[in-house]
C-alpha cells in the first residue's frame, strides 16, 4: 500500500478526511436576490440582507436546494426530506450577520459514496454529509497598512459543503478524491469547480497512526485552494506529525494554514480562541422540507454519470478500463468524444483523442476548450483515414496542421497534395525503382533475410513522400518479391 | 367642529370625508401638540418636514377625490419600523446614527393607504423592557401621571411605551409598536388604550429591527377598537419577502365589529387567578365577564396548566434569538464604532458603549443558555415547554372560540420603580407571554380605573388568525366597559 | 447550574461585550439570580415532547434563481463607521 511513512520506530499510515466547500451553480445568492458572478466591483452584488442590515430576512433559493439534492443523488447518498437551517454564531468582519446560516444537526443529503481510483486500483471513500450553507465575504488584510478591506460579494453566495469519512490513506487518494468529487458535479452542473476563483476549496483533515491503531490526533488545514496544494500540505502534514510522535511529543488539535510560498503548514494564531459556535435553529426560516415525488423527478433527470459512462464505454465501445478512465474524468472531454465517436470506430477515436488530441493540447499548455480542433473537424480527419484517402501516418501530420491553424482536414489534405497513392500501376512503379536501387538487398532477402521486408516497405514509403497506400505497398512488394 | 385631538382614528376619516379637515389641518395640529409636549419624550425624532409634505399628497388626492384608506391620519411609528432616510435606532446607542436605506414593508404599506408619519417613537433598547425606561434617548412620561394627578412620574409600560404614551396623551392618532412577550398590550393597558398584537406571521417582519424573531410581531396602538381594526387591514398582510409571513387573505376587520357575541364561547383561564393580583384587576375581569355574558356569549372555565412556565421559558428563548440577532451590531457595517486599534478590542467597546444594561444582560443570558453542555438543558428544554403551552390552548381552544384575562398584573408604576430587580420587570408580562409564545392573536382594552385612577386592561386571546373574533370582543367589551380615554382626560 | 466568574467571562468574550473585572462578580450574582428562577422549568415532564421552533404551520417559502437584488454599493455602505474607496475598513487582522 502506498502513502506509509517509513519512520524511525516503524511505519505510519496517514488518515485523511476532506471538507470540501462547493459553490452551488446558481445565478443568485442562497438567501437573497443578489448575483453570484465573479470578478464583479467590490460590494456591488450585495443585497441589504447579505449586510445583515437591521430587519432584514433571508428567503431561500429553491434552485440551490434542488442543486444539493442533485449532488446527492450523484454520490448515491440519502437525501433527507426535512433538513433544518441553523445559526453558527461567531464573529468577524467579513461575517455581516454574526452568524452563518448553516445546516447542523439535520443536513439536506446524508451517507453516500464515491468511487476513486487510486495506486492501489478502485476504492470506495464514504461521504458523511452535505450541507447547504452561506459563504461569508472576503477580506483583504494587505492593501492598507493599519486596516482591512471587507467586500460583502460573495456574502450568502450558496455553498455545498461536502464532508468525506476519514477513508482516504494517501495525497494521492486525496487529489484523486477531489477530482472525482468535482467531475460528477460538473456532469451535474451544480459546481463550476474553478478552484482559482474559490468555487471549490477544502479544509483538510490529517492524522496519522501505527498501522491497526485507533485513529491520532487530527490537525484541519483550513481553506486550501488547489489539489496541488493539497497534496503538498498532506505531505509536509504528515510528515510533520509522524517527526513530532517519534521524539515522544503530541499532536494538538488544531486549525492550521497552508503557506503555498514554502509548501508548509502553520498553526492559525487567530483561530486559538476556543469555539463555541451555539447552533440553533434560524427563527427566521423554517424546516426544508420537500416530497419523495420531488426527489424522483430530480432523479430522473440526471445526466448520465462518469463511472455509468465508462461502464458503457468499456461494454459497449470495448474501451479499455484505463482509457475509457481517461476519457470520462471531465464531462466536456466525455461529450466530446461521444460526438467524434458517433458513427465512427470507437478505438480509433479514443485513440486520436487520448494521443495525439492530449498530447497537443499537453504540449501547448491549453485545454479543450481554447483548442482550435472539434469534434467536427477531428471526425473528418478520421474518415479520411477510414476511406483510405490518407494514412494514418500522414494523418499526425495534417492534425499537426489542423491544430496550429484550425483548418479543416480535407482542405488541408487537399491544398498539400497529401491524398494516399493507392493506385497499384503507381506504387509498381515506385516499388520497381526501389528494388532495382538495391540489387544487393534483393538478393540476400530472397536467400532468407526475411527482416528485410520492413526496409523495402520503409524506403517504398519514404520515395512516396510518405502518401503510399501501405497496405497496398505491402501486398505488392510481397508479390514482387516471392514472384 | 370638536377639538382635533380628541377625534379617535375613524373620527378622523370621517372629518375628511365630509371636508370637515384636511389633513395639513390635522397634520400641523399633532406637529404643534409633540412640540408642546416634547418633555414626555414620546418621540425619538419628530419627521415635521416629512408630515407636512406627506399631508400636502394626502390633500392633493383628497382633492381630486382619489382619497386614500389612511389619507390625513398621522401616526407615530415605534423606532424599530426602519424607515427609510429616517434615522432609525431601536432606542439604542448603537444604532443611534443609523439611516436606513429602506421602508419595513408594514410602514410602506401604512404610506401605501395615505398615512402620515409623525416621527419615530420611543422604546425600550431593542423592544426589551417592560417599562420604556432602558431606552437609549431616556424615558418616556405616562400622560396619566398628570391625569391621575400621580405624585411621581409614571411609565407608559413598554416596549412600546414611546408609541403608547403619544396615542394616549394625543400626539398621534394612532401607532405602530411591536410585540415580543407584551410590548403592545402592556404599555396599552397602562396608558389606558387599545393595543393588538395579531396572529404571529399576520404582518411581516421585514424591516423591522429584530429581537426575538420567533415571537416578534408588530400591531397597532389606537384608542378604539375600530381604529385598531383599520390601522391593521393596512399593517397586515402575506409578504414573500419574510418566511415566516403567513400567505393569508387579510379580512375587512372592521366588518367583524357587528356587535353580535351571541353564542360566542369565551374561555376564562384559572390559571391567571393569581393571589398577588390586586382585588381591582380581579373586580375588573369580573366585569368583563359580566359584559360578555349580558352580551350573550357563553363563558366558561378553562385550563391551561403550563402558564406558570411561560414567563421562565420566554426568558431563555427570546434572549437565546437576540444574543444571535444582536451580533450583526459590532460596528462594522452601521451604528455607532468604537474606534480602537485591534479588532477585537474594536468590537468590544463598541458593544460595551453601545448597549445598554439590560440588552447586555440579555445577551449574555442568551449566550449562555445556547453554549456547548448548556444547550439542551435550557434551550431544548424551553423549545419542549413552548411546546407543551402551545398544546394548552389548542386544547382550549377546541371548546372555547376565545380567552378573557387581565392584561398585566399592576397599574403603571413610578419611572425607576423595578428598575433594580429584573425579574420583578418580567413578571409585567406575565398574562402577555403565554399568547406569545403560542403566537396566538390577542388585543389589550382599557377596561377601567384603579383606585389610584389608572387604566387597566383586559386581554381577549383568539384563535391563530381569528383577528376578527378577537376585535369583535373587543368592540362589545369597549362599548360596555363605559371607559373612553377622552371622557377621563377631560375629567 | 450556577455561573461562576469564569463562565461569566467566557460568556461575555464569546458575546463580544466587555466586563470589567470588577464587575464580574457582580454579573455572576444577577445573571445567577434569574438563571436560578429560570430553572422552574426543571419540574415539567418533557419526556417525550418535540422541541418547537416556530408556531408558523407553513412550509417554507421558496423564490426562484433570479438577480433581483444588489447593485447599490452606495446604499450598502451609506452608514459605513470607515471605508476605503468602496471597502467597508476595519482595523486589520492578524491571522
Ligand atoms: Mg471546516
Ligand atoms: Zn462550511
Amino acid at each position: 500500500m502506498k502513502g506509509l511513512i517509513e519512520g524511525q520506530t516503524g511505519t505510519w499510515e496517514v488518515v485523511i478526511g476532506l471538507e470540501v466547500h462547493a459553490q452551488v451553480s446558481s445565478e443568485s445568492k442562497l438567501f437573497s436576490g443578489a448575483s453570484t458572478a465573479f470578478g464583479a466591483k467590490p460590494n456591488t452584488q450585495v443585497s441589504l440582507i447579505d449586510a445583515a442590515m437591521p430587519g432584514m430576512l433571508p428567503v431561500i433559493n429553491q434552485h440551490c436546494v434542488r442543486q444539493a439534492i442533485k449532488t446527492g443523488l450523484g454520490i448515491n447518498a440519502t437525501v433527507n426530506l426535512k433538513s433544518v437551517f441553523d445559526r453558527k454564531n461567531y464573529f468577524y468582519p467579513d461575517l455581516p450577520q454574526g452568524y452563518q446560516i448553516s445546516q447542523y444537526k439535520q443536513p439536506i443529503i446524508g451517507e453516500g459514496t464515491l468511487t476513486i481510483v487510486s495506486e492501489d486500483g478502485e476504492k470506495e471513500i464514504g461521504i458523511e454529509r452535505i450541507h447547504l450553507e452561506q459563504d461569508a465575504g472576503k477580506s483583504m488584510h494587505d492593501q492598507h497598512p493599519s486596516k482591512s478591506f471587507i467586500d460583502l460579494n460573495r456574502s450568502g453566495v450558496a455553498l455545498m459543503e461536502i464532508v468525506s469519512k476519514p477513508d482516504m490513506r494517501s495525497a494521492v487518494e486525496a487529489a484523486a478524491y477531489i477530482r472525482k468529487l468535482r467531475s460528477i458535479m460538473r456532469y451535474l452542473g451544480t459546481c463550476d469547480g474553478n478552484m482559482q476563483e474559490g468555487s471549490l476549496r477544502c479544509d483538510v483533515n490529517v492524522s496519522v497512526r501505527k498501522i491497526g491503531e485507533e485513529l491520532g490526533t487530527r490537525c484541519e488545514i483550513k481553506n486550501v485552494n488547489s489539489i496541488r496544494f493539497v497534496q503538498q500540505a498532506i505531505d509536509y502534514e504528515a510528515r510533520r506529525q509522524v517527526e513530532l510522535l517519534e521524539t515522544g511529543a503530541s499532536i494538538d488539535q488544531e486549525t492550521r494554514l497552508f503557506d503555498a510560498s514554502t509548501g508548509q503548514t502553520r498553526s492559525m494564531r487567530s483561530k486559538e480562541e476556543a469555539h463555541d459556535y451555539r447552533y440553533f435553529p434560524d427563527p427566521d426560516l423554517l424546516p426544508l422540507e420537500f416530497s419523495q415525488n420531488y426527489v424522483d423527478e430530480i432523479k430522473a433527470e440526471l445526466p448520465e454519470l462518469p463511472d455509468n459512462k465508462r461502464d458503457r464505454f468499456v461494454s459497449e465501445f470495448g474501451l479499455s478500463a484505463e482509457d475509457a478512465d481517461t476519457l470520462v474524468e471531465e464531462k466536456a472531454t466525455a461529450e466530446f468524444y461521444e460526438e467524434l465517436s458517433n458513427g465512427r470506430d470507437k478505438k480509433l477515436a479514443a485513440n486520436w483523442v487520448i494521443t495525439e488530441l492530449f498530447g497537443a493540447l499537453n504540449k501547448s499548455g491549453i485545454g479543450l476548450r481554447e483548442s482550435k480542433v472539434d469534434a467536427h473537424n477531428l471526425g473528418s480527419l478520421i474518415d479520411l483515414i477510414s476511406d483510405g484517402t490518407i494514412s494514418g501516418r500522414i494523418a499526425k501530420d495534417v492534425f499537426g496542421e489542423m491544430f496550429e491553424s484550425g483548418g479543416s482536414a480535407g482542405s488541408i489534405v487537399a491544398s498539400k497534395g497529401l491524398r494516399q497513392i493507392s493506385d497499384s500501376r503507381q506504387l509498381t512503379g515506385l516499388i520497381d525503382a526501389v528494388l532495382s536501387e538495391n540489387h544487393d538487398k534483393v538478393t540476400e532477402f530472397r536467400e532468407g533475410k526475411d527482416k528485410l521486408f520492413g526496409f523495402f516497405v520503409g524506403q517504398v514509403m519514404k520515395r512516396s513522400q510518405g502518401q503510399a497506400n501501405p497496405k497496398l505497398v505491402n501486398e505488392l512488394l510481397k508479390e514482387k518479391l516471392h514472384g | 367642529m370638536s377639538n382635533i385631538l380628541d377625534l379617535n382614528l375613524a373620527g378622523l376619516q370621517k372629518a375628511i370625508r365630509d371636508k370637515n379637515l384636511s389633513a395639513k389641518e390635522i397634520t400641523e395640529a399633532y406637529l404643534q401638540a409633540i412640540e408642546q409636549n416634547y418633555q414626555s419624550n414620546c418621540f425619538i425624532s419628530v419627521t415635521e418636514e416629512k408630515a407636512i409634505q406627506m399631508a400636502k399628497e394626502s390633500d392633493k388626492r383628497i382633492e381630486r377625490g382619489e382619497a386614500l384608506a389612511l389619507d390625513g391620519i398621522p401616526i407615530g411609528v415605534k423606532d424599530l419600523f426602519c424607515t427609510s432616510g429616517v434615522r432609525t435606532t431601536a432606542g439604542s446607542n448603537i444604532l443611534s446614527n443609523f439611516v436606513p436605506q429602506y421602508e419595513s414593508t408594514v410602514t410602506e404599506q401604512l404610506w401605501r393607504d395615505g398615512a402620515i408619519m409623525l416621527g419615530k417613537c420611543n422604546m425600550d433598547e431593542f423592544a426589551m423592557g417592560s417599562a420604556n425606561t432602558t431606552s437609549y434617548f431616556g424615558s418616556v412620561e405616562n400622560p396619566w401621571t398628570t391625569r391621575a394627578k400621580f405624585g411621581k412620574k409614571l411609565v407608559p409600560g413598554g416596549s412600546s411605551g414611546g408609541s403608547a404614551a403619544a396615542v394616549s396623551g394625543g400626539l398621534a392618532v394612532a401607532a405602530t409598536g411591536s410585540d415580543t412577550g407584551g410590548s403592545i398590550r402592556q404599555p396599552a393597558s397602562f396608558c389606558g388604550i387599545v393595543g393588538m398584537k395579531p396572529t404571529y406571521g399576520r404582518c411581516s417582519r421585514w424591516g423591522m429591527v429584530a429581537f426575538a424573531s420567533s415571537l416578534d410581531q408588530a400591531g397597532p396602538l389606537t384608542r378604539t377598537v375600530q381604529d385598531a381594526a383599520i390601522l391593521l387591514k393596512s399593517m397586515a398582510g402575506y409578504d414573500p419577502k419574510d418566511s415566516t409571513s403567513a400567505n393569508v387573505s387579510v379580512p375587512n376587520f372592521e366588518l367583524a365589529l357587528n356587535g353580535d357575541i351571541r353564542g360566542l364561547r369565551v374561555g376564562v383561564p384559572r390559571e391567571y387567578k393569581r393571589e398577588e393580583t390586586p382585588p381591582e384587576i380581579e373586580n375588573l375581569w369580573q366585569k368583563g365577564i359580566d359584559i360578555l355574558k349580558k352580551a350573550g356569549a357563553v363563558i366558561s372555565d378553562v385550563s391551561l396548566p403550563h402558564t406558570k412556565y411561560a414567563l421562565p421559558t420566554y426568558y431563555i428563548i427570546a434572549p437565546a434569538e437576540a444574543s444571535s440577532n444582536l451580533a450583526r451590531y459590532d460596528g462594522v457595517r452601521y451604528g455607532l464604532r468604537a474606534e480602537q486599534a485591534e479588532l477585537q478590542d474594536m468590537y468590544q467597546r463598541t458593544r460595551d458603549e453601545g448597549f445598554g444594561d439590560e440588552v447586555k444582560r440579555r445577551i449574555l443570558i442568551g449566550t449562555y443558555v445556547l453554549s456547548a453542555g448548556y444547550y439542551d438543558a435550557y434551550y431544548l428544554k424551553a423549545q419542549r415547554v413552548r411546546a407543551l403551552i402551545k398544546q394548552d390552548f389548542d386544547n382550549v381552544f377546541e371548546n372555547v372560540d376565545v380567552l378573557l384575562t387581565p392584561t398585566a398584573p399592576s397599574e403603571a408604576f413610578a419611572i425607576g420603580e423595578n428598575d433594580d430587580d429584573p425579574i420583578k420587570m418580567y413578571l409585567n408580562d406575565i398574562f402577555t407571554v403565554p399568547t406569545s409564545l403560542a403566537g396566538l392573536p390577542a388585543i389589550s382594552i382599557p377596561g377601567s380605573l384603579s383606585d389610584t385612577g389608572l387604566p387597566l386592561g383586559l386581554q381577549v386571546v383568539g384563535k391563530m388568525f381569528d383577528e376578527e373574533s378577537v376585535l369583535k370582543v373587543g368592540d362589545i367589551l369597549e362599548s360596555g366597559v363605559e371607559f373612553t380615554l377622552q371622557e377621563v382626560g377631560k375629567q | 447550574m450556577s455561573l461562576d466568574k469564569t463562565m461569566v467571562q467566557r460568556v461575555s468574550q464569546l458575546a463580544r461585550i466587555e466586563i470589567e473585572e470588577t464587575q464580574l462578580e457582580t454579573t455572576a450574582r444577577e445573571l445567577n439570580n434569574i438563571l436560578e428562577w429560570i430553572e422552574q422549568l426543571n419540574e415539567v415532564d418533557t419526556e417525550g415532547v418535540e422541541p418547537m421552533a416556530s408556531v408558523t404551520g407553513h412550509e417554507l417559502p421558496k423564490r426562484d434563481d433570479d438577480v433581483t437584488d444588489g447593485g447599490y454599493p452606495e446604499k450598502v455602505l451609506k452608514n459605513a463607521p470607515d471605508r476605503e474607496s468602496d471597502f467597508f475598513a476595519v482595523p486589520k487582522v492578524v491571522e
